[in-house]
């Protein structure tokens, strides 16, 4: 039996109880969803997107599926009480798939802006969610998307009418919580209508130690004129596996900023697709991945300048200790016609030990003749002139290293345009490098 | 204070060091001379611990300790600094971190407390005026766009933050301009007690009209040849190395 058979006959036998408990734009795209998903199964290392990671061997084991939306005995407030120290967000949970809706009482977000669960927001915004939904997200081209279209049932919803600056961070806390193996497919929506403003950080943690299979697909729109700062931090552990896509779609002037940060995981495999449709939009890809024991992370990303006049920026560093397996793959699409497109590519990784592994992929595609595209990548050591520099200077072998190792991924927490949040990541990076963040206690960033 | 007997050291299975005797006490200025490829270098390297250089014989102790058997850092938390001919450069960790973890791991082997943050950056502070490096340079990271006398400069000024019983000075004056030079030269000086010592590695009078040194030596096919005093440097300035090669019937 094929790994996809016993997804294919869960959803003929439950597709009511999944559309019961979910709402009306998300069950209109689930069946043409599910015809994709079994034309194209699992992706496998066959595919090109996909040649490091055999994804289809996480579907195998038998993970249970929360479709009844059984309430989950938790009480996210009560366990995660603090915010990022001296930074006051919005804060936000998403359990397993389900949105605290309750925000914080302080929150105060201005008049107009919706934050909340699909099934929620479907009540007031129906036509909202049927304008952008499944929009930028294909399931007739990757079949992990084919498939969480086919089963999510909810998830989280941001929107910012046109011109509302939303000053203070949104933060959202995914859980993962649960007594037996869970499998989680998760959809998040994002809306910046023209000139709205806003910073989201997203931190993704698991409370229990069961197995995880977490599929993610987060969609972003973000206006002409838009700003949007959309901070990723995975702090979980090595039972879980993460798979998400990530759309997003620039109209012109735009200026958007993605920081991915993995500090603990098992299995993560973050794919993000921007689209720079309207001219002078400008995107900061930038990510991180500190990684060791049998740890993977694999980011994939493709910019697609499609009109002329658009930034990008790439910048992805790993650091790879004992066994763990790094892949970076950018691909930079330059349409026919997108000229002066200045684009910037750069993947530096360390590699600690003999054993660590890392997969570097980056792909120019040109097909403008007025560009200015650059690249670079690689992999390599400590540099060992300034270790024996430092210990010159007295500081002990193991200090030179963690210095040269936080010198390293500084360079992207440094993108971070959160101060408090950037001086939590210095902080949790440390201790990460210092073997002291083993295991996802609640909210990283909250304790 | 430091005794140098018999040293041999390899780099890459070739023979450097050829039986190199020396020996330091406090308050000494030793300049060390030599043509290219003599091993002056090597012998400041073999002596800070670089492991790309292989002891075969010989032993060096200092103020009574066996110096060979001890860690690059240890070498350092017992007084012995090295200013580099090519200070390393280290993007991303600032000069403050940087000064900061050495000061106190020296602090730490030598049984006192760490220093606070105002107490450090006092020290920083005071010890940055010996060699005139601007507070700028301090806030960047190591040695990272400073240019070639920056560097030099920076290297007095950490000589300065961890002060040494013995410094090793490895052709501190390449590269300098002539003010840059007397900057460097006038750090040196001001950080000279009675108690602490110098090696003076150097191609050139100039530095050592500067630095005075007690008693100068050349280094020859990884052996010390001769030894005089002061008057050697302005020798071997005037009329260069080739004497020296005929006297020992080259």
């Amino acid at each position: 039996m094929s790994v996809e058979q016993q997804y294919i006959d869960l959803f003929s036998q439950q597709k009511d109880s999944i559309c019961r408990h979910s709402t009306d734009v998300l069950n209109l795209q689930r069946e043409s969803a599910f015809e994709y998903f079994q034309q194209l199964g699992f992706p496998t290392r066959k595919q090109e997107n996909y040649r490091y990671i055999d994804i289809s061997k996480f579907f195998e084991p038998d993970y249970g599926l929360n479709l009844n939306r059984l309430d989950i005995p938790v009480n996210p407030y009560e366990v995660f009480k603090c915010d990022v120290p001296n930074m006051s967000t919005a804060l936000y949970f998403v359990v397993n798939d389900l949105c605290y809706s309750k925000d914080c009482s302080d929150s105060n977000l201005p008049e107009g802006v919706i934050v909340g669960g699909f099934n929620e927001v479907a009540k007031t915004h129906p036509e909202l969610l049927a304008k952008y939904y499944g929009k930028l997200a294909d399931s007739s081209k990757d079949g992990v998307t084919a498939f969480n279209t086919a089963f999510a049932q909810d998830g989280i919803v941001l929107y910012v009418p046109k011109n509302v600056v939303v000053d203070k961070p949104i933060q959202l806390v995914n859980i993962l919580r649960s007594g037996v193996n869970l499998m989680v497919n998760r959809r998040i929506l994002i809306i910046l209508e023209d000139g709205a403003q806003a910073r989201f950080l997203v931190c993704d943690h698991a409370m229990d130690q069961v197995k995880f299979l977490s599929t993610q697909i987060t969609e972003v729109f973000v206006g002409k004129n838009a700003m949007f700062d959309l901070y990723e931090l995975e702090s979980t552990h090595t039972n879980v596996v993460r798979i998400n896509n990530m759309f997003v779609k620039q109209a012109s002037n735009s200026r958007v900023h993605l920081n991915g940060m993995t500090l603990h995981n098992g299995v993560t495999r973050n794919s993000t697709h921007v689209t720079l449709a309207g001219e002078g939009a400008e995107v900061n890809l930038c990510g991180m991945a500190i990684a060791d024991k049998n740890q993977q992370v694999d980011n994939n990303t493709m910019i697609d300048h499609v009109v002329p006049n658009c930034t990008s920026n790439e910048l992805f560093k790993y650091v790879l200790d004992d066994e763990a397996i790094g892949i970076f793959a950018g691909l930079v699409l330059v349409r026919p016609g997108a000229q002066h497109t200045n684009s910037q590519q750069t993947n530096r990784n360390l590699c600690l030990t003999r054993e660590a592994r890392m997969y570097t992929r980056p792909q120019l595609e040109i097909y403008a003749d007025d560009v200015k595209c650059s690249h670079g990548a690689t992999v390599g050591q400590l540099d060992e002139t300034a270790l024996f520099y430092m210990q010159q200077r007295g500081i002990s072998i193991r200090e030179a290293r963690l210095l040269l190792m936080f010198a390293f991924v500084n360079e992207v927490i440094d993108t971070i345009r959160l101060d408090a949040l950037k001086e939590r990541l210095h902080m949790l990076v440390e201790k990460r490098f210092r073997g002291e963040l083993n295991k996802c206690h609640g909210c990283a960033i909250c304790k | 204070m430091l005794e140098i007997k018999d040293l041999h050291a390899n780099v890459d299975g070739k023979e450097i060091l050829r039986g190199i005797n020396l020996t330091v006490k406090p308050g000494e200025v030793h300049a060390i001379m030599g043509p290219n490829g003599s091993g002056k270098s090597t012998l400041s390297a073999v002596l800070v611990g670089n492991p790309a250089f292989e002891v075969t014989k010989g032993s060096v102790s200092f103020c009574g300790k066996d110096l060979l058997e001890m860690s690059p850092e240890d070498r350092s938390h017992e007084g012995i600094f090295l200013s580099f001919q090519y200070p390393v450069e280290i993007p991303g960790v600032s000069m403050v971190n940087f000064m900061r973890a050495a000061v106190n791991e020296q602090r730490k082997y030598r049984g006192l407390p760490a220093l606070n943050a105002s107490e450090f950056l006092k020290l920083m502070r005071e010890k940055r005026e010996i060699v005139e490096l601007d507070n700028k340079l301090a806030n960047r990271s190591v040695n990272e766009g400073f240019s070639g006398g920056e560097k030099k400069r920076n290297e007095i000024f950490q000589m300065a933050m961890l002060n040494p019983l013995l410094s090793i000075l490895d052709e501190t004056d390449s590269g300098l301009d002539i003010d840059a030079l007397r900057i460097v030269a006038e750090g040196v000086n001001k950080l000279k007690t009675s108690e602490n010592s110098c090696i003076v590695i150097t191609h050139y009078q100039r530095l050592l009209d500067y630095v005075k040194p007690d008693i100068v030596h050349v280094l020859y096919k990884g052996k010390i040849v001769k030894t005089a005093g002061p008057e050697l440097a302005l020798e071997l300035e005037e009329k260069g190395y080739d004497w020296i090669k005929k006297e020992l019937g080259e």
